[in-house]
């Protein structure tokens, strides 16, 4: 059996899935952020699988997008970690449950 | 391409990532999270994308693990018990792949063999990068430099009066 | 002949390989790596042993004592005498320690630095694993090393190991922005991140005579000298500090793995700084170009070390925020300004006026630095007081 973009796709798609289930089913702010790298990691994946196999002459642009998705995904884990680290400062907690101040 | 080269990767990065999702204690999650990210970094290799995978390895097992595991190591519990496990989740998971699988195999538009393409090297990465997407390089700069800005803002220790 | 000479180690793994001539392509292509990897591992095995005795005679011809003389000639099986003791110590584990991540820590931290020198041109044809990327994957894998210093660290469950491990990780991240920026004008000028295409491109002239090869040469082998946790920048490991930092709780042959990182770390970045600054395994001048080129390259990578090992014994440690301060206001603006100087000379069409310009913004950039950053200490004349 060759690789086909099918066999590529659906292992970002359950890629996504594990990363769908580790920001779902966790209470641990970390946790739901790792779960969000592994679904930007699977979107990546698609990117890139589509410019593979796709038309030929090709442009980079699947490669392209995937770069500054990196970039971008660095940049988001930065800001999210230090909310992470502020919020722990000051509610000593950061189980998102608990973090219920403003709950109507 | 080899396919059977292609499964192992596959199912070593979704293995890490399963570990990763549900390991009850943190630091090892963090560090299968590794394992997943340099399983990804393979898969990008394997798919012939060369540039991104090393760029994978190094912005974010070199950057975001480190970020990961120094935040793990700040706002540590003494007690990492984490409760009932939350089942609601695994539902919607699962019945998400499964979605997305059945449209996947569904597509009937699909190319199903891999072309035969010249290797993309580095060089006509730069090229392009500095001719049709010096924008995007511009606002991806802006964007890190303020994220850096707003990460240092937000860790700020307020001056003691 | 001389071709022959230069070529034997590529013409020997050829025959090698021959009998495999008719199977299918990945059997070809494992067996190729297997070979390469062996080879790479034996050679730098056999110079991590030597120079673990040859650092240590020399540090103490430097400090004026014989080095270890007993074991064999010239004290040369020393090694084999650490290795023995090494391997049939207890290997202990701290009680409450992770054990998990406590026994990775050393792996991962020995791994990548393998990994890295496993694309360096080390002869003409002669690159382990020429990728076309080889540069960033040399640095994609060292900066997978500060991940297996913070789990040592951790792993250790012990306040010292933590502290200096998040020392070491501070090190470690700051000095990598120089090290990295001082590439940039050697790729930028070549055109190309293959270790090969820049030994290559070196055939003239090295980009050491240049004035911002100069510059850049000193930034990044500095930087070569923090990220390996050498004298004068071995805070993590300072023995009269924080006994042994991140490396506290592991005794015997994992204590060994660390000590093996941190060389094979130290011939990765003494290797890469031949391969970009100092011509690979050019000659100096076309007249010596019958000696093989694998020759050149370790004779400069001794020199190299060489360097490193003179440094450590004549320098002391470096105050941590010293350290800091130096990375992150000297080093990377002069850093920045060799990128800029690079580009001047480049786009002058590396005439006169080019090395002329070059030299001037290097020159101005490092007397700006010195005069802003100079901490203006006015010490008065010294005033002895003997007993009455």
């Amino acid at each position: 059996m060759t690789t086909t973009l099918s066999l590529v796709l659906v292992v970002s798609a359950a890629l996504f899935c594990v990363g769908l289930l580790a920001a779902l089913s966790r209470r641990h702010a970390i946790f739901i952020l790792i779960g969000i790298e592994l679904m930007l990691a699977a979107a990546n994946i698609n990117f890139v699988a589509f410019w593979r196999f796709g038309p030929q002459p090709q442009e980079p642009t699947g490669v392209m997008v995937a770069i500054f998705s990196i970039a971008i995904a660095a940049a988001e884990a930065a800001v999210g970690l230090a909310l992470v680290i502020a919020v722990y400062r000051h509610y000593r907690t950061i189980e998102v449950d608990k973090l219920d101040q403003l709950k109507g | 391409m080899s396919s059977a080269a292609f499964l192992v990767i596959a199912i070593l990065t979704l293995a890490g990532a399963l570990a990763a999702a549900t390991l009850p204690k943190l630091i090892h999650a963090a560090l299968c999270l590794v394992v997943t990210f340099f399983g990804i970094a393979a898969l990008y290799f394997f798919l012939g994308a060369e540039f991104v995978g090393l760029v994978q390895v190094f912005v974010y097992v070199g950057a975001v693990a480190v970020l990961i595991v120094f935040t793990i190591l700040l706002t540590r519990r003494e007690s990492e018990t984490t409760g009932p496990f939350n089942w609601g989740g695994v539902v919607i998971a699962v019945a998400v792949f499964c979605g997305l699988t059945w449209a996947i195999l569904h597509t009937s538009a699909l190319p199903q063999a891999a072309p035969q393409i010249e290797a993309l090297t580095v060089k006509r990465i730069g090229e392009v990068l500095m001719t049709d997407y010096v924008w995007p390089l511009q606002c991806v700069g802006l964007l890190l430099t303020a994220a850096l800005l707003g990460a240092l803002v937000l860790v700020m220790e307020e001056k003691r009066r | 002949m001389i071709e022959f000479l230069d070529q034997i180690f590529v013409h020997t793994k050829g025959k090698l390989l021959s009998p495999l001539a008719n199977a299918p392509d990945w059997v070809g292509h494992a067996a190729s790596s297997l070979l390469n990897i062996s080879a790479m591992l034996g050679v730098f095995m056999a110079l991590f042993a030597l120079m673990s005795v040859l650092e240590r005679k020399i540090l103490a011809r430097i400090q004026n004592r014989y080095g270890p003389n007993r074991v064999g000639p010239f004290g040369l099986f020393q090694p084999v005498a650490d290795g023995i003791k090494l391997l049939i110590k207890e290997d202990i584990v701290p009680f409450r320690a992770d054990k998990v991540v406590h026994f990775l820590a050393p792996i991962m931290v020995a791994a990548p630095t393998i990994l890295a020198l496993g694309v360096i041109p080390y002869g003409r044809n002669m690159t382990p694993f020429a990728i076309d990327g080889g540069i960033l994957f040399f640095f994609a894998v060292g900066s997978a090393t500060e991940l297996a210093v913070f789990m040592a660290g951790w792993g250790s469950n012990n306040k010292f190991s933590m502290l200096g491990a998040m020392r070491a990780i501070a090190q470690m991240v700051s000095y990598e922005l120089p090290l990295l920026i001082t590439v940039l004008p050697v790729v930028m000028v070549v055109g190309s991140l293959s270790p090969d295409a820049i030994v290559a491109a070196q055939s003239g002239y090295w980009f050491v005579v240049t004035p911002w090869g100069a510059a850049a040469f000193l930034l990044f082998f500095v930087s070569g000298l923090v990220e390996s946790n050498r004298t004068p920048f071995d805070v993590p490991e300072g023995e009269s500090e924080i006994v042994a930092g991140h490396m506290t709780e592991y005794s015997g042959f994992k204590y060994a793995t660390f000590f093996l990182a941190e060389y094979f770390g130290m011939f990765a970045v003494s290797g890469l700084a031949v391969t970009l600054f100092l011509g690979g395994w050019q000659a100096p001048i076309d007249a010596l170009q019958f000696i093989p080129s694998y020759f050149w390259f370790f004779a400069k990578l001794g020199a190299l070390l060489f360097v490193f090992i003179w440094i450590r014994g004549t320098l002391p440690r470096m105050r941590v925020d010293h350290v800091m301060n130096f990375a992150w206001k000297f080093m990377l603006p002069m850093a920045f300004t060799c990128v800029l100087a690079a580009a001047i000379w480049h786009y002058q069409a590396r005439g006169l006026a080019g090395w002329l310009w070059s030299l001037g913004i290097v020159l101005a950039a490092y007397l700006g630095l010195s005069r802003v950053l100079d901490t203006r200490k006015n010490l008065s004349a010294r005033t002895y007081r003997f007993a009455e």
